[in-house]
Parts: C-alpha cells; sequence; structure tokens
C-alpha cells in the first residue's frame, strides 16, 4: 500500500477505470496538460492522450451538456467542473437532463456520467470558490451525491460512482485534497453508494457529518471522550442522496441523541432532512433536541472570516454537550 | 486614413430552389427519387392532418396544451429525412412531423399531451432523445453524441432542431463552439419560424440572420427558405454528407413562419396582426410541394387524394387506440418506475405508501 493525498487517490481511480473501461472519459477545463487546477487529473493525458482526456471551451454547461449526450451513446464522461462555485451555469443540464432522461424515456436511454467538483471553505480561495451547496443536487430526484471524507473513501466512492448506471455529483472537499495521507491499495476497492459507515462506535450522542466536517467531528468525538467520559458514535455519510436513513436511524434508536454537521448554510441544509429522518424513525428514542452545527445562513465569507464561518471543533463539542445536559 | 469604417459584413445568402409561386429553380433543383417524394409528402401531409386533429382534440378537451408546427412541415422533413437508422435525432419541441417521420407513434404523442410518461418513451430501434422543452439545452446533447459517435468510430450523424429563440441561449453558442472545436459530426438546424411566443425575430437578435451566427464558429452555414422543401432538402443533404465524413459541423437556418399559436394556451392577436400572416399562409410549404410534385407527375390528382385517405384513416386509428391506451393506463404508480436503476428504499417506501393510500382510499402516507 502507498501513503496518498486525496488528490493522488482520486487520480488512482481514474487511471484505473480508464485502463479498465474504454468508455471512461475525462472532460473539463485544463484538465488535460495542466493536469486540472488541484492537479488531479496529472499525468492522465500523458498516458491516455487528448482522446480520453479532453479539455473543453471554457463553458460549463457545454461540459456537463455534451457529458449528457456521450453517456446517453454509451460512453462513461467524467465531467470535471473547476470549482463547484461555476457548476450553476450548468445547473438546467443537471435538473432538466441527466437526472430525468432515464425516467423521461421509461429506461431506454440511461446518463451514467460523474460530475467530479472540488467543494467547500478552507483553503483561503477567491470568492465563489468555497461553497457548499450539495443540497442543490441531493434535491433534485434521479442524481446521486456522494462526497468523501478522505483518501481511501475517495477512491472507492468514485471507482463505484464511475460503475453506477445513474448520473453522480461526486463533491470533493477540496480542504482534504492534500491535508493528510492514507494508505490506498493498488488493487481495486469499491464502496457501496447509499451506504453510511459509523467511523467511530460509540453509545452516543450520534455524531453525523461528512466531507471536510469529518475530521473535526471526530476531533470532536475524541475531546468528549477526554473531557466528559463519553463515547460518542460518528457516522460519516459519505452519501448524502440517496440518504442512509437506515444506519443514522439505528445508531439514534441506541444514542437518544443527535448532532449533524456541515459546512452547508443551516436552513434547508442536508441536516434538516437528516433531523426529519430522525423525527420519523426515532422519535421516540430521542433524549434530547437534535442539534445541528452548520454554515451560517450567509455567503461564504471572504477566507479572512471563513474559519468563523465554518463549524469547528468547540462548537460540535457544545452542541453535543447541549444534547447530554437536556 | 486608409482604413475602412467599421460596418457590420455582408449577410450570407438565402438559397431558394421553388419559389412561393411554385417557380423551380431548374439549376439547383435536386435530384430525388420519386419514392423519396412520395415519402416526404405523405409525412408532410401526416404532420400536418395530425396538426389539424390535434387542436381539434385540443379544443374539445380530449388532448392538453400542445405546440402546432403547421406551417413548418418543409424544415422538419426536408432535414430529417437524409437521417439512417443508425443516425441521431434530437428534437426540441415543434417538432412532431419530423418525429413522426423518424417513428415516433401517433399514438405517443397523444399520450404525451395528454400526460402520460408512456409519450416520451423511445422505441429500441429508434436513436432519438425525447422532445426537448428547456429551449436550447437539447443542442448540447447532439455534440456530445456526436463526440461520442466519432470517439467511437463510427460515421453516424447527430442533427438537432430548434427554433430562432433558442440562438439567443448561451447553450446554442456554446453548443456550435464546441462542436466546431471538436469538429462532431453535427448538423444544426433552426427553424427560424420569426416567433418565439410573442418576440419576433428583429427584437430576438440583431442579426440580420441565424446562419450569420455560425459564422463567429468559422462554422460553414446557410439560409434557406424554409417552406421550400427543396432548398431544405438540397443545403440539409450537403451537411450531412459533410458531417459523415468528417467535416464537421454546419448550421442551417430555414427561414418558416409560425403560423399558429405557440401553444393552445397562447392568443397571437395579443400581439401581431392577422395580416402580418397572411403573406405566409401564401408561401405554405405543402401546398407548394403538392402543385410542384403534381406538375412533375409525381403524384397525380388520385394518388394524392389517396394520400390524404391514408392519412386521415392512420390519425383516426391512432386517436381511437391512444384513447383506449390511456383508459387502461390508470395507473399512478407507473411515475415511481425508472428514476433510478436500482429504486432507493425510500422512493421503495413513497411508492408502497401511495399504493396503500390507493388501495384503502385514504390519504396517502408515505
Amino acid at each position: 500500500m502507498t501513503k496518498m493525498t486525496m488528490v493522488e487517490a482520486i487520480n488512482l481511480a481514474l487511471r484505473q477505470e480508464m485502463a479498465r473501461d474504454e468508455r471512461v472519459v475525462l472532460l473539463g477545463q485544463d484538465i488535460g496538460p495542466d493536469g486540472g487546477v488541484f492537479r488531479v487529473t496529472d499525468g492522465l493525458f500523458a498516458s491516455y492522450g487528448e482522446r480520453r482526456v479532453v479539455d473543453t471551451p471554457l463553458a460549463e454547461s457545454a461540459i456537463v451538456g455534451m457529458a449528457i449526450g456521450m453517456a446517453i451513446h454509451g460512453l462513461r464522461p467524467v465531467a470535471e467542473i473547476q470549482f463547484s462555485g461555476f457548476l450553476y451555469q450548468a445547473f438546467h443540464q443537471l435538473e432538466n437532463h441527466a437526472a430525468r432522461l432515464r425516467w423521461r424515456s421509461r429506461g431506454r436511454l440511461s446518463v451514467p456520467m460523474v460530475l467530479r467538483a472540488p467543494y467547500g471553505g478552507g483553503v483561503r480561495a477567491l470568492e465563489h470558490h468555497s461553497e457548499s451547496r450539495e443540497a442543490y443536487w441531493a434535491h433534485t430526484p434521479g442524481l446521486k451525491v456522494v462526497i468523501p471524507s478522505g483518501p481511501r473513501n475517495a477512491r472507492a466512492l468514485l471507482v463505484s460512482a464511475l460503475r453506477d448506471p445513474d448520473p453522480v455529483v461526486f463533491y470533493e472537499p477540496k480542504a482534504l485534497y492534500r491535508a493528510f495521507r492514507e494508505e490506498v491499495p493498488e488493487e481495486e476497492e469499491t464502496l457501496s453508494l447509499g451506504q453510511a459507515q459509523v467511523v467511530r462506535p460509540g453509545s452516543g450522542p450520534t455524531m453525523i457529518a461528512y466531507g471536510a466536517m469529518l475530521l473535526p467531528t471526530l476531533e470532536a468525538a475524541e475531546v468528549l471522550a477526554r473531557e466528559d467520559g463519553v463515547a460518542a458514535e460518528v457516522i460519516d455519510l459519505r452519501t448524502i442522496s440517496p440518504l442512509d436513513c437506515e444506519t443514522i436511524a439505528a445508531s439514534v434508536r441506541t444514542s437518544g441523541r443527535a448532532v449533524i454537521v456541515h459546512e452547508a448554510p443551516l436552513s434547508f441544509g442536508p441536516g434538516a432532512e437528516i433531523a426529519a429522518t430522525l423525527m420519523e424513525e426515532a422519535f421516540h428514542y430521542l433524549e434530547a433536541p437534535i442539534e445541528r452545527v452548520a454554515g451560517f445562513d450567509l455567503v461564504i465569507p471572504y477566507f479572512s472570516r471563513e474559519k468563523s464561518y465554518l463549524p469547528g471543533v468547540d462548537a460540535i463539542v457544545a452542541a453535543a454537550r447541549r444534547t447530554l445536559q437536556f | 486614413m486608409g482604413r475602412t469604417p467599421l460596418a457590420p459584413p455582408e449577410p450570407i445568402p438565402s438559397l431558394s430552389i421553388l419559389d412561393e409561386h411554385g417557380t423551380v429553380d431548374r439549376q439547383l433543383e435536386p435530384a430525388i427519387a420519386d419514392e423519396v417524394h412520395r415519402k416526404m409528402y405523405r409525412a408532410m401531409l401526416l404532420g400536418r392532418r395530425f396538426d389539424e386533429k390535434m387542436l381539434e382534440l385540443q379544443r374539445t378537451g380530449r388532448i392538453g396544451t400542445f405546440p402546432p408546427i403547421k406551417g413548418q412541415e418543409a424544415a422538419q422533413i426536408g432535414s430529417v429525412i437524409h437521417l439512417g437508422a443508425r443516425d441521431w435525432f434530437v428534437p426540441s419541441f415543434r417538432e412532431t412531423a419530423a418525429e413522426i417521420l423518424r417513428g415516433r407513434s401517433l399514438e405517443s404523442v397523444l399520450l404525451y399531451y395528454n400526460g402520460y410518461n408512456e409519450g416520451t418513451l423511445i422505441d429500441a430501434t429508434q436513436r432519438d432523445l425525447p422532445m426537448s422543452v428547456p429551449v436550447a439545452s437539447q443542442i448540447l446533447h447532439a455534440v456530445g453524441l456526436g463526440w461520442a459517435a466519432s470517439y467511437r468510430g463510427g460515421d453516424e450523424v447527430v442533427m438537432t432542431i430548434f427554433g430562432d429563440g433558442a440562438t439567443s441561449e448561451g447553450d446554442f453558442h456554446e453548443a456550435l463552439n464546441c462542436a466546431a472545436v471538436f469538429q462532431t459530426p453535427v448538423v444544426f438546424v433552426c427553424q427560424n419560424n420569426h416567433w418565439a411566443i410573442s418576440i419576433p425575430f428583429a427584437k430576438q437578435t440583431r442579426s440580420r440572420t441565424i446562419a450569420e451566427k455560425a459564422l463567429a464558429y468559422n462554422m460553414p452555414a446557410l439560409r434557406v427558405d424554409g417552406n421550400d422543401i427543396l432548398a431544405v432538402y438540397a443545403a440539409t443533404a450537403e451537411a450531412v454528407a459533410r458531417a459523415r465524413q468528417g467535416g464537421g459541423p454546419t448550421l442551417i437556418e430555414c427561414v418558416t413562419y409560425r403560423v399558429m399559436m405557440h401553444t393552445t394556451a397562447d392568443d397571437p392577436k395579443k400581439y401581431r396582426r392577422d395580416e402580418e400572416v397572411e403573406p405566409w399562409r401564401q408561401r405554405d410549404p405543402l401546398a407548394r410541394y403538392g402543385r410542384y410534385l403534381a406538375e412533375k407527375g409525381v403524384l397525380g390528382e388520385a394518388a394524392a387524394r389517396q394520400v390524404e385517405e391514408e392519412v386521415r384513416e392512420e390519425i383516426r386509428r391512432a386517436v381511437e387506440q391512444a384513447e383506449s391506451t390511456m383508459h387502461a393506463l390508470d395507473d399512478p404508480l407507473d411515475m415511481f418506475d425508472h428514476v433510478f436503476a436500482e429504486m432507493p428504499p425510500r422512493l421503495r417506501r413513497q411508492k408502497e405508501g401511495l399504493a396503500r393510500g390507493l388501495s384503502t382510499r385514504e390519504a396517502r402516507h408515505d
């Protein structure tokens, strides 16, 4: 096994799937010789050439719209949008077409494409480069939304996404691109989409997070263990949609307490859906109101202030303590 | 100063072969086999009569809102006729005649305009996309299909149709640009019918033609009389052949006219005078083509009558069939299918909830 960053792990997934399946083609801006602005596709152009690593004109709608046509024609396009903040220029392509063509054609056509985009704050980026708007896509019937939390699961989830028969929005937490290394096996590894993972078992409270928020959540669990003698259970969602109601409800039925953490704005965010699900599935087991630790209902501020915007360990610990002290 | 003052470039010329008075330019007249002529005439007539029938059905509450195509039959049939079974067709929403020629059943059209998902089912033998309502968005799919066709090494051609309004959308420009950059085998056919609901061509664009928009992308383009099927046929034949031989994309602008309303929910009297429409009725593509074929001896009076009868009978049977099919499609649970290849648990529960609600006649519960 090699220790890899998330960037390298995603690169490995793409490289191996391209070797395995000729139908996998990449398209996006600056993904060719430049290797993408985050270097995720580094070296793939050299290995597979311009036929399979396609630098496109600067047009997000075209990238997604063309990927839809390519997928209909039996290819497995991987469309890279340079920053998720620019994906809105292709919003209608995902919403009106990628998500609907299977349904509209009653299963005759399908759109097995993966849309990759870095999302989230924490890298001191410029405006429009740091938002977390996964809820848009999770709200769209027909799309799957996957967000990895580390190099190893990023690789395995991406491989699964590339083999999925339906369109997958794969949001990559850019704060984690090079945050740490993990052992990633050379041999193939996949992870089922739609399945959350208990990454730190415990009696409670249940702490639900994903993407870049998993790290501070795990850290908060550590603080709770150390300072409060509490064994929080941490769940990594991995797939935002379809939501793994089973895993989160089962945990809360045992723990009676839930804290949901995400950097997306609080209102109408994924936490609202998760909390409502827990009300439906685990109401009788709840010992305290469900807590949400989320981004504020703001545009993520310019980077000198983004730290105050993003959920931090202290806020997560405080929320967990509120559930314990209720 | 030796510099020429700034001025717009010369507009690109327009092609007309069979003019509105029925005069044929013998120099330009394309050689078309008699059976192809008869096929095109029948397809145009079917499109026309079906359109008329749908209007009648809509006005009597037997189908919902739909966008009539009357007057645009030549632009549709003269272009789509060149596509073979291996080629792709990517329509917008006012291409009923073209879709039917490609193999869409009349019944499917009726189901769609009666609000049944079954109406967008594409036959497994057809390489067509279902009609697309969000204006211009489908044009990019054609480019992707063309890209994939080249990648896979086939000589397929993709044709996409859209209206003049679509050319104001970003997707149109992104599509032309990308098709030109990647030299994809796509034929872009614009039905310039002069109206995007209430917005006339002059308010849609300052360009004198739609065709000239292709010049910016270094793409061959031609403007044709869209009510002249010979011109449409000749221009798109060339474009399809170029695409098939690896020559890249072409834009064809078919100048036609929306003599009817945008959809049956629209009242054009609010924004245009009938005197404006009248000259275009005189330029009717079907009558013009019928006269040409009669003079040419391809379609005599008796033959024309026979086609007319056949077409009416086909429509009558389709309406009958569709109405009985709809009767059998009363199971709403069908709407849950085909969202994903595999139904997620939560959606399954919603489906079961509705099923329970339906069977117990209680309110739905999820």
